[in-house]
């Protein structure tokens, strides 16, 4: 009895050690070209089409097949994740200080790459626009509007989300050249961040929180961001309000010498970035409401879809290196008026 | 899923109580109270079930198949969810048989061993349950990332493990260990050593001993908890999700995956992969019920749960 029972146990035992390993002849890749482009979360839509469009074209200029492997996530997670040893082979993050901590930290990216690529690496650019619910009921056409008692705003945390520095900064160049001093400014956004209930981590957990948690009566968002979940969620939810006034936003992209050169991935990894600038690169960034960088290749039914603003530039700042310890270091204006405010 | 937290309750001493109790096969309970008591007490545990474990489960495949079986199939059978799917059996598959092996050897030496340090380990073993995933993630990150000290060696000898797949495995074996040492230990210290004394005496090695004596001892009670630690390494989000990297098709796991699809707007990809998994845990759990039926007299005699 005990025999039997022991070799039933056995069986069992035996079965489970041969699953586990039938996995691993699963694992292993092919000898094939691969890149690796670590990304932050927007740009998802952007890149599936256009890793497909860049791999047909390196086939035909050089007939090599190569496949672009895909990581998304928060711009600076991301960041830290290639610090700590992710293998990209280019970065196309949301902020300029995330791919700057990439070469200070690990000396794997040239210290000026801003200077590699045409303007300033950012093949294409986006801005902060307003979505509301269908029929704006709190009528809400610019940024003044956004302070007003009753008024939810839904913005994420400016502390871990990239998106929401732009957010920041694009409310602050408002009120700065409204009210015409640093204290209008000051006093404007402390009372935009009253009007916000929650502030997420990220710019696409904000979205979900407008949009499927139906909370809030306006979402600051990317502008490809505020279309993508018109064009995903239904335009009879929702309604883009452009400002007068908004921030110009310029996701950089860069080459990871250290990876490259270590995968011998260079060459391929050089012709995917430079991609991004050609007619078709161009023309699949505005299809997926980027502004390109050089408009007059894209698609003119596309930009069409872009309306006229003032925008203000992260120079305007004094580039990030000078922005982000002002407002968003420890102390920093943004925790100042964030705890003045609550 | 919701699985994880079930293993916080291991039910223990029952065969210790057992002989201690009347032979009660008749219908009356040995506590005595009115039907009325017994009745409410059962509406409310199976009310509270179908609130909170039903509904939601039901709701997954409900929203799994609005669009539909054809798009159901398509969400599964896409080649980023196949290799989601394909990574976490894989990371399951290695984790619960190290976690296995390791759960009856920490088991053995706290049940039937004393020694300085014991209860020291003992605590270690909890250590898992008390500290938050993500922390099990980062503590990979900080050992074998490239800013470790570990980092420049690894790089050196072209050995991946953060952002690759033995990082996953990593961090699923450790949000995974305590469950089956866990479920053993109660049952191996209540058990004591005289089974095995006798064994010994008899001339049994030590090997034909752990086969013949010990093994069937606690075999209930390893299945409980090799099916507990699947379902976790299964569905294991915060450690892995650390270490992944997120590379689609490649390390991303099912749980990985389900976020992702969710992130697109997605929705009916992210539940029909949610389902998925919820079946495979499902799983999990009829292979234990079916055993357990085959067994039924064999479980009797030791214990049941």
């Amino acid at each position: 009895m005990t025999k039997l029972r022991t070799r039933r146990l056995r069986t069992i035992l035996a079965a489970t050690a041969v699953i586990a390993f039938t996995g691993f002849g699963t694992g292993l890749a092919s000898a094939q070209t691969t890149l690796l482009n670590v990304s932050y979360d927007p740009t998802r839509e952007l890149y599936k089409t256009f890793n497909q469009a860049f791999a047909e074209h390196w086939k035909q200029e050089t007939g090599e097949d190569v496949r672009i492997r895909q990581s998304h996530g928060g711009s600076g997670k991301q960041a830290r994740a290639v610090i700590d040893g992710l293998q990209a082979d280019v970065v196309t993050l949301a902020l300029e200080a995330d791919i700057d901590a990439i070469a200070e930290r690990t000396g794997k990216i040239d210290a000026d790459w801003r200077k590699r690529l045409p303007d300033n690496s950012a093949p294409y650019t986006s801005t902060i626009v307003f979505l509301v619910r269908k029929g704006n009921p709190k009528a809400i056409k610019d940024w003044p509007d956004l302070t007003k008692d009753g008024v939810e705003v839904i913005t994420p945390n400016p502390k871990t989300s990239g998106g929401a520095r732009w957010n920041f900064l694009a409310a602050w160049a408002y009120a700065e050249k409204a009210g015409g001093n640093e204290q209008a400014a000051r006093d404007y956004v402390a009372k935009l961040y009253q009007n916000v209930p929650v502030l997420d981590t990220g710019a696409r957990g904000a979205t979900t929180t407008f949009v499927q948690r139906g909370i809030g009566d306006v979402l600051l968002a990317w502008e490809n961001e505020a279309f993508l979940a018109l064009q995903e969620l239904g335009p009879d939810q929702f309604e883009i309000v452009v400002p007068t006034l908004s921030i110009k936003a310029e996701p950089p992209v860069a080459l990871v010498d250290g990876n490259v050169d270590a995968h011998g991935t260079r060459k391929v990894a050089e012709a995917y970035l430079e991609f991004l600038y050609s007619k078709q690169g161009q023309e699949l960034a505005a299809k997926n409401y980027y502004r390109p960088a050089k408009p007059e290749l894209a698609d003119a039914a596309d930009l069409k879809r872009f309306p006229d603003l003032e925008l203000v530039g992260i120079d305007s700042f004094g580039g990030w290196k000078e922005a982000q310890p002002r407002f968003f270091a420890d102390g920093g204006i943004f925790d100042q008026i964030y705890k003045k405010g609550s | 899923m919701a699985n994880a937290n079930l293993a916080s309750t291991p039910p223990l001493g029952e065969a210790a109580i057992a002989p201690l109790l009347p032979p009660a096969h008749s219908k009356t309970s040995a506590t005595g109270e009115k039907a009325a008591t017994r009745w409410t007490l059962i509406a409310i545990a199976i009310g509270f079930l179908a609130l909170f474990v039903l509904l939601p489960l039901g709701a997954v495949f409900a929203e799994a198949f609005r669009a539909g079986f054809g798009a159901y199939w398509e969400a599964v059978s896409e080649p980023d969810a196949v290799a989601a799917i394909k990574l976490t059996l894989l990371a399951a598959g290695i984790a619960v048989p190290a976690n296995l092996v390791f759960g009856i050897a920490a088991s053995w030496a706290i049940a039937k061993y004393e020694f300085r340090g014991k209860s020291l380990l003992n605590t270690l073993i909890d250590l898992p349950f008390s500290i938050s995933p993500v922390i099990s993630g980062l503590i990979y990150i900080l050992l074998f990332g490239a800013q470790s000290v570990l980092g420049p060696f690894l790089r050196e000898h072209g050995i991946e493990i953060v952002f690759a797949l033995p990082g996953i495995v990593l961090a699923t074996i450790f949000v995974t260990f305590p469950f089956i040492a866990r479920e053993l230990i109660p049952l191996m210290q209540e058990q004591g050593t005289a089974e095995e004394e006798a064994a010994l005496t008899l001339g049994a090695s030590g090997w034909r001993t752990f086969w013949h004596v010990t093994l069937p001892n606690i075999r209930w009670a390893l299945l409980y908890g090799v099916i507990l630690c699947n379902a976790r390494a299964m569905g294991e989000f915060g450690a892995v999700s650390v270490v992944s990297g997120h590379i689609r098709g490649e390390t991303n796991t099912m749980p990985l995956h389900v976020e992702i699809l969710y992130n697109e707007y997605n929705f009916a990809a992210a539940f029909a992969v949610a389902s998925l998994l919820a079946l495979l845990a499902l799983l999990t759990l009829i292979v234990k019920l079916v055993l357990e039926w085959l067994y039924a007299d064999q479980i009797a005699g030791t214990r049941r749960h």
